[in-house]
This record gives structure tokens, sequence and C-alpha cells, in this order.
């Protein structure tokens, strides 16, 4: 089922260009982040997408690895942006 | 001297370990690990030199499923400038954190960027340049934030979403990649690429996300706030090294994996972003208070000339003249990746002891701090361009190749672009040598001030008269 690939492989785009709008029109600091979350959603599926090989077969492994990998980086990330959020938020109430 | 590659990446990590463990000696295993990053750098420089192009598939893992690591002339330079770099301002940075809870924060996070510079310069593949690119961002912007005020809170903030924003796009055109070509190693994708949509929104996605890395012109907003209120060591890292490795990503991508697909449209369109960062950031150095500022929009400026050899180089046909013209892109970044640091490093030793690095209140600073005074005005030598810099020798061949090629606009903007910078150093020289008698001292600190003089002198004296191998070197390719 070709079409199914093909189904899964634009929603991917479409997510991806949602998450690039928000991050770059959000003002809030938060909305960025999770947006940009959003856009990489958008490409570990369209990597999903990628390692679909046809019925029966068995998907190509590699993507999946690169998925696993990418999600780890990702996690990593936010979490970063948000320690650095929060250290902001607490030296604006002493203000 | 595969355990070269090897070491570069496992010392500095072994390293950053060893200094979350050990707090108490971190300095003495940091400049340890530093060292011997060093020498692997060296005996990698070396090995390439003598025996060509190098690879290593990690733990016996195939080219596709594993890691590759490879190293050509190009790694190799950028892997020991990285070296020396960071050496000389782990040097600096042993004196410049005084209390032992900042010594602890910094070592580790700073081991571990230099771990992923490495990394990244030797990475084989397009995934492992994503993750590597993302190990650096990371650590850059943990480091940013060192500088404890809210200022750098805020910018480091800022230059993790542009990273992650940027990071993000690369990712989407490495997936575009795979999907179309089914392979992501970099030796295979030049000869299996063509142009086609699938080619040119991968290459548009990734270079975007790299633009911003690298910061330029006008994907360059976050630059001056992070840079300029890092720490000193932190700002000369980042700004000679940091984004260069961005650029080595756009440079491998245009050059290499996508040459018969890259046009001299997207070409000019890159020349012209530059010739705007050149002007725009020249100008804005020229008007900055701070001397922080003023170097972290000279850093803006720079990188804009580097892509003024893009649409030289697509012009020019493979021959002599184009390796010239490439050779001098390579050179010009080298020594401004030297001269970055050693000025950073200089500005944090007269914000140390002064108090303040406001320009306009320098005066007597020649005085005060001869040697560290000597290595900005060594550093503006290889800004400006001057003789015997390796700048002379890069700016040299931008204008030949706009010669040879026709292009004036490039000549113009490289001589505007020139003289507004002759005019930042010397508005700063200006001050350092005023009149008024300065009350203290003169004082020469030599940890402090070594670092910021030997890697200006290196891109001053030693790149400019002793470049050539440089050219040689670039003849290795993968």
């Amino acid at each position: 089922m070709l079409t199914a690939q093909v189904l899964y492989g634009l929603t991917a785009c479409v997510i991806v260009a949602l998450g690039l709008r928000g991050a770059l029109l959000h003002a809030s600091l938060l909305q960025r982040v999770v947006a940009i979350n959003v856009m990489g959603a958008g490409v570990f599926m369209l990597l999903i997408a990628v390692a679909y090989r046809g019925p029966g077969l068995p998907p190509d492994p590699l993507p999946h690895a690169l998925v696993l990998t990418g999600i780890v980086v990702a996690v990593s990330a936010t979490a970063l942006a948000l320690a650095l959020a929060r250290r902001l938020h607490a030296e604006q109430d002493n203000d | 001297m595969t355990d070269a590659m090897i070491g570069l990446v496992a010392l500095p990590l072994t390293g950053a370990v060893a200094t979350l463990l050990l707090p108490r000696s971190a300095t003495v295993v940091a400049i340890g690990a530093g060292l011997a990053t060093t020498i692997a750098a060296a005996l990698l420089l070396f090995g390439v030199a003598n025996q060509g192009a190098l690879h290593y598939e990690m733990g016996g893992w195939s080219t596709g499923l594993g890691i590759t690591l490879r190293a050509d002339g190009l790694s190799a330079l950028l892997l020991m400038m990285t070296s020396l770099v960071a050496l000389a301002a782990s040097v600096y940075a042993s004196a410049y954190f005084s209390a032992a809870s900042e010594r602890a924060r910094f070592w580790p996070l700073w081991l571990l960027l230099w771990t992923s510079l490495n990394a990244l310069f030797l990475s084989g593949d397009l995934f492992n340049l994503y993750v590597t690119l993302e190990l650096l961002g990371l650590s850059a912007v943990a480091l940013a934030t060192l500088g404890g005020k809210r200022a750098a809170a805020e910018a480091a903030l800022r230059y993790l979403l542009v990273g992650l924003l940027g990071s993000m796009l690369f990712l989407a055109g490495v997936s575009l990649i795979y999907a179309g070509y089914g392979t992501l190693d970099l030796a295979t994708l030049p000869r299996v690429v063509e142009p086609g949509p699938i080619a040119w929104t991968a290459l548009a996605m990734m270079t975007t996300g790299l633009l911003l890395k690298t910061a330029l012109f006008p994907l360059h907003f976050w630059l001056p706030p992070a840079h300029a209120s890092a720490p000193a060591p932190v700002s000369a890292v980042l700004s000679a090294l940091v984004v260069k490795a961005a650029f080595y990503l756009v440079l491998r991508l245009w050059l290499d994996v996508f040459a018969n697909v890259v046009t001299p449209v997207a070409a000019n369109l890159l020349g012209l972003l530059g010739a705007c960062a050149v002007l725009w950031g020249s100008w804005r150095a020229l008007q900055a208070e701070r001397l922080k500022l003023l170097a972290a929009w000279s850093t803006v400026a720079q990188l804009g000339y580097l892509f003024l050899f893009f649409p030289l180089l697509l012009a020019l046909p493979p021959g002599p003249t184009r390796d010239l013209a490439a050779g001098g892109l390579v050179m010009l970044a080298l020594t401004h990746g030297f001269a970055k640091a050693g000025l950073f490093l200089a500005i944090g030793v007269i914000q140390q002891r002064c108090g303040h690095d406001t320009i306009r209140d320098l005066d007597g600073t020649a005085q005060h701090l001869p040697a560290t005074t000597f290595a900005i005005a060594l550093a503006g030598v290889a800004l400006i361009g001057l003789p015997p810099s390796g700048a002379f020798l890069g700016k040299w061949q931008l204008l030949a190749g706009a010669v040879e090629t026709g292009q004036w606009l490039w000549l113009v903007v490289t001589a505007t672009g020139s003289l507004l910078a002759a005019a930042y150093i010397f508005r700063v020289l200006g001050h350092a040598f005023g009149h008024q008698p300065y009350p203290n001292q003169p004082v020469t600190v030599a940890r402090e001030e070594w670092p910021a003089l030997l890697l200006t002198a290196m891109a001053a004296l030693v790149l400019g008269l002793g470049g050539a191998p440089v050219w040689k070197l670039l003849e290795i390719g993968t």
C-alpha cells in the first residue's frame, strides 16, 4: 500500500510546517518550545513513514534507530529549555 | 593513525566525566585532557598529510549501520585549530574562574563542548552530524549561562531556541535525503544525489538550519547578545569555533555532497547575504559601546566574508585557480578562529583588570596592560586583513577570484568591509593609547595574557608567513 505511506509522509510534512509556523510566530516561550517539539514529531513521523517497505516485509530498521536517537536528543533539549525558563521565571519573581 | 581519531573524541569525553567526578582537581584533569587531545589532533594532522584521508568504522559496524569516523585535509586542519584555540582558552579559564564552585560547573561542560566539536569534524554521515550539532548546541548554551546574570540567561535561552529550530530543520532535510536516496553516508551521497525537488528541498532546509546556527545575516540576531554576555573563555570558543562548525557543514554540503545540485543563483544569494553581513556587522561593530559587543558584531561580519567565496567557487571551473580560492576560504576561517578567540581572551583580561569593557573609558590601557593591548592590535591586524596575517592571504584569493570571474560587487564589499574593520579596531586602539595617564603600574600576568598573545600571533604572523601547507593539505579529499 504505497498510498498509506504517502499519506503518512504528507501528514508528517504538514505537522513539520505547523510546528515551524508556531516556532516562528508565537511570542510565548512555552508555546515556542512546544512548537519545536511538534516539528520534531513531524520529522520523526516522516522517518517512520520512510521505513515502510511494503506489506509483509519487515520495515527498514535504520530510520527507527534514528528516531529513537532523535527523541532522546529532543527530550534533553526540551529539559534544558524548561530549566532555563524556570530560572528566568524565578529571577523575575525576585525582582 | 585511526587511534588519533578515536582519541580526539574519547580523550575530552573521558576528561569531562573525570572532572565531573573529581571536582577538586578538575582544573588539572581538564588541562591534562586538553593537552592529550591537542597531541591527538597534531598526530592526526601529520597522519592525514602523510597517508591521505583516513576513515574508521567504530566497533567494526559497517558504514550505514555503524558510526564511521572520517578525516581529510579540511577536517584535520579544523581539528588542529579547535585544539589549539580550546587549549589556550583552557589555560586562560584556569585563571579566569576564581571560585571552586564555578570551576566545578565549567570544566565538564567545556570538555563536552570540545568533544562534540571534534566528533562533528570527524563525522562521516549526516545523522551523526545532526547528533553532534545538537550536543554542541546544548553544551554551548549551558556554558553561555555561566555568565550568571539575567541577561546571560535570556540570551542563552534565545540561543537555545534558535539552535533547536536550526537542528530540527537540518534533521528534516536529513530525513528527506534518506527518503530519496536511502543513504546518509557523506562519501556515497555525492555519487547518487541528482538535481530534483527532493535534493533542492533537502538542501534548502538543511542550509537554512545551518545558516541560523552560523548566524549569517539576517539570521544573526541571536549572536551578539549570546556571545557578549558569556564568560570570556566561553565567548572565545563560541565565536571562534562553534559558529565555524555549522559553517563547515554548509561548506561540505555545498561543495561536496550537493556539488551537482547547487546552482549559481543559489550561490549568489548566499554571497549577497554574506555581503550584507560584512557591511552591517562591521557597521554595528563600529557603533558598539562595549568591547565584547564589538567583537561579537565583528564575528557577524567575518562570517559574511566566508560566504562571499561561494559564488566565486561556483563560477570558477575545477582547476588550480579554484583550489587557490578554496584554500583562501579555509585560510580566512582559520585566521578568524585564532584572532577572534585571542581578541575575546584579551577583552576578558581588560574586563577583569579594569573592571569594565567600555570602549570610551579605555584611556591608558596601553600603559596599564601593555601585553594585552598588543594582543588586541595583533588580532586587529588579522581582522582587517593586513599582511602578514592569514586573513591577508584569504582576502587576496577572494579579490583574485572576484576579478577572475568578473564579479566586481564582492570586490567593493571586501574593500568597504576591511576599511570599516580598520575603523573599529583603530577606534579601540586610539582609546587604549589615549593621553590620560593611568594611575596604576604596568601589569603583566603570564597565565592570563599569554594565551591571547599566542593565539593572535598565530593569526597575524604564523598563518600568514607559514600558511602554504594549508593549500597542500586541502588537496587531500575524502
